[in-house]
């Protein structure tokens, strides 16, 4: 996998960049793309938006790990990143309790 | 491709001149990432705002759902999703010293986006075909929940459209840089950060698919 390193002067390189792992992530997001769609025709009533969007949420963490590369990337950014889900979710969740119980 | 490596290397010389260049790829990278997190705070906003209406309007997001073809979004969804794959490829292949190959996968993901863009403008131009927009006849005599959720489809879906055109701009800009030689397989940040942007609008269709779409 390519690798970007904080070293001498700041300037990355990519150790082994490959394209396999790529395409087998293209692959994974593409048939959990066909699950949602294939689960949205079955009626789960309530927890039809709730498994949609547990699909949804897998999906992008292969797409940040992978495709945007934190899983490779130095620590700063992967604690930045949770910093901003981690406030993303406060502000739902303390909405959502505002809205549901009114 | 000839005209590339001659003036990969001038660039080279260039920096090896004496002219001092400061280069950060870390602090460039971190810099891309600290914007995509005031994008993911502003389509937030609005995915606040989804939740609370459908709380309020839970049928009629239903009723309004229902107006909506899951087979244009999921095609879309796919194209997407293919369109992420070819600019990491493009990407790999910088890194791998194919200039060639990156731009094929360059031009392959402006392609896509530009599918996309085309099944979206068929989607909207339907809907308004039949009065289904804001302030549209059709639109008009629904009921306040679909109206507010076609109001939300049409800003949220709207602003993401917008997002792929600055996407497309972004990545024809870097398709020119790389020939032109200012981007090169020693210098692949500034195409790992278009990519990045590219990855945001990705990620934020797959949360935007699930809640226009798939309520039935």
């Amino acid at each position: 996998m390519a690798e970007t390193h904080k070293e001498d002067g700041m300037v990355a390189h990519a150790h082994d960049p490959s394209y396999g792992i790529n395409v087998m992530i293209w692959l994974i997001l593409v048939s959990f793309t066909v699950v949602t769609v294939a689960i949205a025709g079955i009626d789960l009533g309530r927890f039809t938006l709730l498994v949609a969007l547990i699909i949804a949420a897998i999906k992008s963490g292969f797409v940040i790990n992978y495709f945007m590369h934190i899983k490779f990337d130095d620590v700063l950014f992967k604690v930045f990143l949770l910093l901003v889900i981690l406030v993303l979710i406060i502000i739902l969740v303390l909405i959502a309790f505002d809205v549901f119980y009114r | 491709m000839s005209n590339n490596i001659a003036t990969t290397s001038d660039s080279h010389t260039v920096e090896h001149a004496g002219e001092h260049v400061h280069r950060d790829d870390y602090a460039s990278k971190l810099g891309m990432w600290l914007f995509l997190f005031t994008e993911l705070l502003l389509f937030g906003g609005l995915f606040v705002l989804y939740m609370a209406y459908r709380a309020e309007y839970f049928t009629m997001f239903q009723l309004g759902a229902k107006e909506l073809k899951i087979a244009m979004g999921g095609l879309n969804t796919i194209v997407l999703l293919s369109s992420s794959l070819t600019v990491v490829l493009s990407i790999v292949a910088l890194q791998r010293r194919n200039i060639k190959g990156s731009i094929f996968w360059l031009i392959s993901t402006i392609v896509f986006a530009f599918a996309f863009l085309v099944i979206k403008y068929m989607e909207w131009s339907e809907k308004f075909h039949h009065g289904m927009f804001p302030r549209g006849e059709e639109l008009m005599n629904q009921p306040e929940g679909v109206k507010i959720f076609f109001g939300l489809y049409y800003s949220m879906t709207g602003l993401h459209g917008l997002h792929v055109i600055i996407g497309i701009c972004l990545l024809t800009f870097m398709l020119f840089k790389i020939l032109n030689g200012k981007v090169t397989p020693d210098k692949f940040v500034p195409l790992e950060n278009a990519g990045l942007y590219w990855h945001l609008v990705d990620l934020i269709w797959i949360f935007l698919f699930p809640l226009f779409y798939l309520l039935h």
